[in-house]
């Protein structure tokens, strides 16, 4: 048996989407640009998705721009808009961002040749508006807080964020990175007071390569992958056809059923929490209760022990986990989320990353109970016949 | 057996990891990611990675990833450079060895519940009583190929170690090893060795590196009577012994002669050269002693090499006194004919016929080092 606990890094594929995308992925094989009958029928097919997610997003369908992910959102958002001022004379400014943004919005950032202004997080992993506040003033740009953390899965203060961005900095555009959200919020209300706003299809059981931005009329933004002037020239290149009916009859799906699903989800991960925070030696909830935290995030950190480590046993168990987010190389470093929110390093380097989504089972959870004490503990003992380790030193005679 | 396989993305590890599997071990695969910074080369790029994930799926095995960047920055990469900076030549892969790969990566196999980790050196792990070794503990041999033994620099392995390494590429020669990576169709099996340290293969080489970490300061050569005969740009790449790039100290030595580094002193910046036989000495002095198995007895006559593929040079051992019940934790290795001096800071590592008896540390001050002619 397996426990997928790993939604956040990608969901399953909801069947409606994969029943959708199939015609698209054989027989109705159109390019959306063309000027024919089997490229009509492509266009009508992009273009009801365009619809549908609109109107899930609170949006025009002619602010959703479609793009290759929630990473190529981001980077559309961030250098779209300094590219734009750029273009029309105006200073490129600055950007604002959370130091808790996931790594793609903060690469758009540092290479967007302006200056970056990083905000604090607290302990409670939620971005310092008091810090915000100080760092917005006219000549900001650009300001970007996440909606969903994707580590922690704490729920920014974006509508507050909100308002200092339009007293403080009445120049600049906020962006939200939403890409965590859509499973659990309702982004008409939650990312309504946002200019600009990233969603990625794989995290809601869509698919992956397939992502949105939504640019909300009259926000000036140049196209980044520039080319055929598709997407009203905001994102050049052929449609992805079949990915973008996918990703829209999951969002459909999604947002049907969030209410029912946050709660039964909600109390699945209540349950997982309670029962390793009781069972897993030197365990703590890296966010304290109270806080706002999306239903299928569960963020422990152990003493003790590295994620690494336990990832590989968890693995070994059946339990798909992650410690928070894996470079290309998949090697694991101290998540600059929990450094960010002052977790010791001692502590950041032993995090748990459990996330659930709505087909997340009881067994599921009731497996992963059973599995992370038993690495833990097996972790914390190491084996008494095991090796000694080599001298730590050159002295002589270390050995 | 459970074992894990330390898989570099280079062909030796990927036909270790095969031939564990032929073997009939269960077989896991991880790559260390040893190095954050810059490399063009060497075992730590994403590149690498992808190669030992892609070995590790054609046979069929799991691979994981381990970041010990943290621990080969302290352990490896921090001593080089102060090394350095005191003026001596450090050898960074017996120290990744030491401290990383049958360490850090051990400690993390042992941990996850694996018997034994197999690494691919060419180097041969032989049980008591195998054939080769007639005493009653664990030894480590030369590797079959003996242009690429790679037995110097694991010399640190002792009795814990031994017992659980396994080292399958060590019966192979190197052409073996590539032919049976071909036979299966490894993506690695043409792939170039690494070549010198891993993380100072950028552009910049060496000189690069250290002018980033400790800055570098030019130095005087000079020749025995302090005349100055010529400069170097960096009197702390300079290393004993050293014949290149000391410039041109013309009318030192007769056309023709040599002129090597016979001296350095990096306080004050100065490099002294001389002909060949002013490296001349009688003993090397060593600590960090380590011994495979039982360290050799007070004047016994071993085979002695000073650097990865140097030529071996018979010496007789000569322990400092240490209390009784202690080994020695210094000693020193006295030539049977006057030897070229060690750079303070290189390996130097005894053998028996084929055996590793142990090694440890040329010292920064050669007692009794008294040039020859």
């Amino acid at each position: 048996m397996l426990a997928y606990l790993d939604h956040a890094a990608t969901s399953p594929p909801r069947p409606e989407a994969a029943e959708a995308m199939i015609p698209w992925l054989t027989d109705l094989f159109g390019n959306p640009s063309g000027s024919h009958g089997v490229a009509r029928r492509a266009r009508r097919a992009v273009e009801d998705a365009r619809g549908s997610l609109a109107e899930i997003l609170g949006a025009d369908p002619g602010e959703v721009v479609f793009t290759g992910g929630g990473t190529e959102s981001d980077l559309l958002a961030v250098r779209g808009v300094i590219e734009a001022r750029r273009r029309s004379g105006r200073p490129p400014g600055v950007v604002v961002t959370s130091a808790i943004e996931h790594a793609a919005l903060r690469a758009a950032a540092a290479g967007a040749g302006v200056p970056v202004r990083e905000v604090p997080a607290g302990r409670d992993g939620l971005v310092d508006l008091e810090a915000l506040a100080e760092a917005l003033d006219p000549e900001v740009s650009v300001v970007s807080v996440m909606l969903v953390n994707n580590e922690v899965g704490t729920i920014q203060p974006l509508a507050a964020a909100a308002d200092l961005v339009h007293r403080r900095a009445p120049d600049a555009v906020l962006h939200t990175d939403a890409v965590q959200a859509l499973e659990w919020l309702d982004l008409a209300s939650a990312a309504g007071c946002a200019d600009l706003v990233s969603v990625s299809a794989h995290k809601w059981g869509g698919p992956q390569g397939v992502g949105a931005l939504v640019v909300r009329d009259g926000v000036a933004l140049a196209a980044v992958v520039a080319g055929g002037g598709q997407e009203r020239e905001r994102r050049g290149g052929t449609h992805n056809v079949a990915g973008i009916v996918g990703a829209a009859a999951a969002a459909r799906a999604a947002d049907s059923g969030r209410a029912v699903a946050s709660v039964a989800v909600g109390a699945r991960r209540d349950r997982l929490v309670a029962g390793l925070l009781a069972s897993v030696p030197g365990a703590s909830a890296t966010v304290p209760t109270g806080t706002a935290i999306a239903p299928g995030f569960a963020h422990l950190c152990i003493e003790g022990v590295e994620s690494e480590a336990l990832l590989v046993l968890l693995d070994d168990a059946g339990v798909c986990a992650s410690a928070g987010s894996a470079c290309a190389s998949g090697a694991l470093h101290a998540s600059h989320v929990l450094l960010a929110m002052g977790v010791p390093e001692r502590q950041a380097l032993g995090s748990l990353r459990l996330t659930l989504g709505p087909g997340t089972t009881d067994a599921e959870v009731d497996l992963a109970l059973g599995a992370v004490p038993a690495a833990v503990t097996q972790l914390l003992r190491g084996s008494p016949d095991g090796p000694v380790p080599i001298s730590t030193g050159s002295a002589p005679g270390a050995r | 057996m459970r074992v894990l396989v330390a898989m570099s993305g280079g062909v030796d590890s990927s036909v270790a990891a095969l031939s564990a599997l032929e073997a009939g071990h269960e077989v896991v695969g991880a790559t260390m990611k040893l190095w954050a910074g810059p490399s063009s080369s060497g075992c730590c790029s994403v590149a690498d990675v992808e190669d030992a994930r892609a070995v590790a799926d054609q046979l069929g095995v799991v691979h994981h990833v381990f970041n010990f960047t943290a621990d080969f920055e302290a352990r490896v990469v921090e001593p080089y450079v102060a090394d350095h900076a005191a003026g001596a030549t450090p050898n960074p892969c017996v120290e990744c060895n030491r401290h990383l790969k049958f360490d850090r990566f051990w400690r993390r196999a042992d941990q996850l519940g694996f018997d034994a980790i197999a690494t691919g050196h060419h180097a041969r792990v032989l049980p008591p009583g195998a054939p080769g070794n007639p005493g009653g503990s664990w030894a480590l041999a030369r590797g079959v190929d003996r242009a690429k033994d790679q037995s110097y620099v694991l010399h640190m392995l002792g009795q814990v170690e031994l017992p659980r390494v396994l080292l399958p590429v060590g019966e192979m020669t190197k052409a073996e090893v590539r032919s049976r990576a071909a036979d299966i169709g490894l993506r690695t099996a043409a792939k170039p060795d690494s070549q010198d340290v891993c993380f100072v293969s950028g552009p910049g080489g060496r000189a690069g590196f250290l002018r980033e970490r400790i800055g570098l300061r030019p130095g005087t050569v000079v020749d025995a009577r302090g005349r100055q005969v010529g400069r170097v740009d960096a009197v702390e790449l300079v290393t004993l012994g050293q014949r290149r790039g000391l410039g041109n100290p013309g009318g030192l030595l007769p056309a023709g002669e040599r002129r090597y580094a016979v001296a350095v002193d990096r306080s004050r910046g100065v490099v002294t050269v001389g002909g060949a036989d002013e490296l001349l000495c009688s003993q090397v002095a060593l600590d960090g002693l380590s011994w495979v198995g039982a360290p050799p007895t007070a004047g016994e006559r071993l085979w002695v090499q000073c650097s990865a593929h140097g030529t071996p040079m018979a010496g007789r051992w000569e322990p400092d006194p240490s209390p009784p019940g202690h080994p020695p934790a210094a000693g020193r290795v006295v030539w049977e004919r006057p030897s070229r001096r060690v750079a303070p800071g290189q390996s130097v590592v005894a053998y028996r016929g084929e055996l590793v008896v142990g090694g440890g540390t040329a010292r920064s001050e050669p007692s009794g080092a008294l040039p020859q002619g």
